[in-house]
């Protein structure tokens, strides 16, 4: 480790506020060259505020960015990228009916002739085995390989800031190891990454220091390698974590959901076709159902919460009654209740308070509504309870549901959905975007809730979340299921292939790579 | 049907389809970027008054079109000031500045009806232009000409320059060309004062070229069939010239009808002059559900068309 050069970047003091909230309060930290740094914290600890300023997006308050040595003002995201910063965002800025090549052009400040921006991106796609087809419209490519697009338009720039914005929450666990092998790749050539995220596991895997914020602070820098995830996620957090309480041994009852043979016709030019799914869940069982975004998780959500009904009324049961053919509302009234994965706009209306949004779904199970009139009353006072037994931020039943912030409102939403008691709950992506205190508290309710004897469907996305929560669990890839797993016995590796859309273990040799390379 | 009447016929489409060329145009371009500005018929009337105003003071029709440009811009800028600075709804502002443009042309207009002004002359040699035949290719006023020079050096700006690449950009996702570091705003602005200028343009051709007067609303809801041609054409410059000229038949048909109509079928009642009034729109609505059936991205709408630009500060 050579002391002698100045570190690449390096942040003194930084210090932004916004309207009521402090979001970075003196944050100092250097980055050296070829280093992998880690930046870590839960949602609202300030991380994506600080990459801003360095990108130039916004402007400290107080406090100095130097680069090389030098203090410098950064003025704008142009300005960043002549100074060599390149930066992947966790929400691609792309250009959906655009091409790949139209992308990247748009991401270059110089102006180079087509053909010329062609061979330069094949050259560096090459370099770092990035595979991508330059002429394809965006709108056709998997999340995966529209990341892979930022990552390229990023090194065109041949940058020697990297900064990576939560790059893996939506790639499988190959695609991660792939993405891994290219940013180390660029590390060992000198290129320094700042890599932002809240994956522990993977930071002990891929970085060389890690600096831990929390409520806008700088709580600690440290040696990921020697820190146990345990020892990092409380320094995130800034209390012990508390581990999931699961019954130890539970017996589970008698099958209270079946899906039998289940197929919808995909909805809209790009949903996908729910083909053939089945599977069964017992009472005080926990099924998960895993998969890369876009691969049916919505269509198969919107099957089971009868947002969208099925032609046959046996493909979905539960507790023995079809209910295939049965409205959102008849469902509900027969306990099968869903939680979907959007917050804002399907699971609750952000304008309405948050008793009105209890009326939306707890209605018909709780007499909310005699002689078509709401009583209001009754709604309040369940509001109230879900606050209170929740523990949800938030001012009273009064207050607006888009005024929570993500982790409160889906703390509601759950809760609005638990106190009603379904024998059946259907919930898609329950952490979506929430911080680890209430995702600890969500995962609790919904192990409890499965303890009283439900059975619940948990959709996710985050692998992690399902391996820890459920007890059985299948993958879903375009629109078919794979068998279900006992999680206790389930492979990860499997799994990676499956979400990848490789069905059964007997897949050949070349296939697997093709997965993988996809 | 004789050739003097196909030929007359050509000359009265080429020429009546010339303004909704040139404001379908101005529109595109406004839309591409991601912007609706239903305030057309508006920006139209307030150049045909401003470029006759300025004719009759000038005396020379080149400077009238070229304060037409200029007035059509202004009013698309006052547009953009309220849908971009004051951030207001798109919908409803561009509805407005058509009841502005109406009124205030109006008002403007009063002190010059009545009035005469000078008349382009033809941009070929006479003989072409006069030509009874070869007037067809020759014998139209130059805004004609440049309508189709525009349509060139816009589908071109649109494919193959980088500022067309950026305007593209910032009508399909606004927020995402803010946080590359394109300026939105400064984009959007520039758009509407061009969709603004070749609207004005437009609406100087009724004043100056058709009828080389000023009459109120003379424009007759022609700011419309632009906004209908535009997304007739699915955003596609070449495709808004043919769009033109075949609503170009349309309303050729419809003139046709007014005066006495033209019966398709011998001895029958002629086709009234609503019928084909009508059909710009009908045609617009037949071709957006064939484009959808087919093939939604074909639609090829920016996907930012109508939202306004709020970014996190």
């Amino acid at each position: 480790m050579d002391t002698e050069l100045a570190p690449r970047l390096a942040l003194s003091g930084i210090t932004k506020r916004f309207p009521g909230v402090l979001a970075n309060d003196n944050v100092s930290f250097s980055v050296r060259p070829g280093e992998i740094h880690a930046l870590l914290g839960e949602n609202g600890a300030g991380k994506s505020t600080l990459v801003k300023m360095i990108y130039g997006i916004m402007q400290p308050d107080a406090g100095e960015i130097r680069w090389d040595g030098q203090v410098i003002r950064v003025a704008n995201p142009k300005a960043a990228r002549r100074l060599g910063i390149g930066m992947v965002f966790q929400h691609f800025s792309l250009f959906e009916a655009m091409t790949v090549l139209e992308n990247i052009a748009l991401g270059m400040d110089a102006r180079i002739p087509g053909r010329e921006l062609e061979s330069s991106i094949r050259q560096v796609m090459e370099q770092y085995g990035l595979k991508l087809d330059p002429h394809r419209t965006v709108s056709t490519l998997s999340v995966g390989e529209r990341q892979r697009i930022e990552i390229v338009r990023a090194l065109l720039l041949n940058p020697r800031l990297l900064i990576m914005d939560e790059p893996t929450s939506v790639l499988t666990p190959q695609e991660v190891e792939q993405l891994f092998v290219v940013l180390r790749q660029l590390a060992t050539e000198g290129c320094s990454i700042l890599y932002i995220s809240h994956k522990l596991h993977e930071i002990k895997a891929l970085c060389d220091t890690a600096t831990i914020l929390r409520g806008g602070r700088l709580v600690d820098t440290c040696d990921p390698r020697t820190e146990t995830s345990r020892s990092m996620a409380e320094k995130m957090i800034g209390a012990g974590l508390k581990e999931i309480s699961k019954p130890a041994s539970r017996a589970l009852g008698d099958a209270r959901l079946v899906v039998n043979r289940l197929s919808m016709a995909a909805i809209g030019h790009f949903g996908t076709a729910l083909k053939d799914i089945s599977f069964t869940v017992r009472a005080g069982e926990i099924f998960g159902i895993a998969g890369v975004a876009g691969n049916g998780q919505n269509a198969l959500l919107l099957a089971l919460s009868g947002e969208e009904s099925s032609e046959d009324s046996e493909a979905i049961t539960v507790d023995g009654a079809p209910v295939g053919q049965l409205s959102a509302k008849q469902r509900r009234l027969r306990g099968m209740a869903s939680v979907p994965e959007e917050r804002n706009g399907h699971a609750a209306v952000p304008d309405f308070t948050l008793s009105d949004n209890t009326i939306l779904t707890a209605r018909d199970r709780l007499g909310m509504v005699s002689a078509g009139l709401i009583r209001t009353g009754a709604a309040s006072t369940y509001a109230g309870e879900v606050i209170a037994s929740f523990a949800v931020k938030a001012q009273g039943p009064a207050s607006m549901a888009g005024s929570l912030s993500g982790g409160n409102l889906q703390k509601y939403i759950m809760g609005r959905e638990i106190l009603q008691k379904p024998s059946v709950l259907v919930v898609s992506q329950p952490t979506w975007g929430v911080d680890a205190g209430a995702a600890a508290a969500i995962h609790q309710a919904i192990v409890d809730l499965a303890a009283a004897g439900s059975a619940i469907v948990v959709i996710s996305q985050d692998l992690d979340e399902l391996l820890s929560l459920c007890d059985t669990l299948a993958v879903i890839n375009e629109g078919r299921l794979s068998r279900a797993m006992q999680v206790a016995e389930a492979d990860v590796h499997e799994i990676g292939l499956l979400m990848g859309g490789i069905h059964g273990e007997q897949a050949s040799a070349p296939a697997r790579e093709a997965a993988i390379a996809g | 049907m004789n050739w003097d009447f196909l030929i007359l016929a050509i000359i009265t489409i080429v020429g009546i389809s010339t303004p909704i060329l040139l404001a379908g145009l101005g529109e595109l371009v406004v839309e591409k970027s991601g912007i609706l500005n239903l305030g057309v018929e508006g920006m139209m009337l307030v150049g045909a008054i401003s470029g006759f105003a300025i004719n009759v003071y000038s005396g020379n029709p080149w400077v009238g079109v070229a304060g037409a440009a200029g007035a059509g811009a202004l009013s698309g800028l006052l547009f953009g000031f309220f849908v971009l600075t004051l951030r207001s709804n798109q919908v409803a502002t561009g509805l407005a500045l058509t009841i502005f443009g109406t009124g205030l042309s109006s008002l403007i207009g009063l002190s010059f009806v009545g009035r005469i002004v000078p008349q382009f002359g033809s941009v070929f040699p006479p003989e072409l232009a006069r030509d009874p035949v070869l007037k067809v290719v020759f014998g139209y006023s130059p805004i004609v000409y440049f309508a189709l020079l525009m349509v060139v050096l816009v589908a071109w700006f649109l494919k193959s320059t980088r500022s067309g690449l950026i305007l593209r950009a910032v009508g399909e996702n606004d927020l995402s060309a803010h946080s590359i570091g394109y300026n939105v705003i400064g984009v959007r602005y520039a758009a509407i004062a061009f969709g603004g200028a070749m609207a004005g343009i437009g609406g100087a051709y009724f004043s100056l070229v058709i009828t080389p007067m000023w009459a109120e609303r003379m424009t007759a809801g022609r700011g419309w069939i632009a906004l209908a041609l535009v997304v007739f054409a699915s955003w596609k410059a070449p495709r808004l010239l043919a769009g033109a000229y075949f609503f170009g038949i349309l309303m050729w048909l419809e003139l046709n009808a007014k005066a006495g109509g033209l019966s398709f079928i011998p001895g029958a009642q002629a086709i009234p002059s609503q019928f084909w009034a009508a059909m710009p729109y009908v045609m617009t609505v037949v071709v957006l559900t064939l484009i959808s059936m087919r093939n939604r991205a074909g639609l090829n709408a920016p996907a930012c068309l109508g939202k306004p630009f709020l970014p996190a500060t």
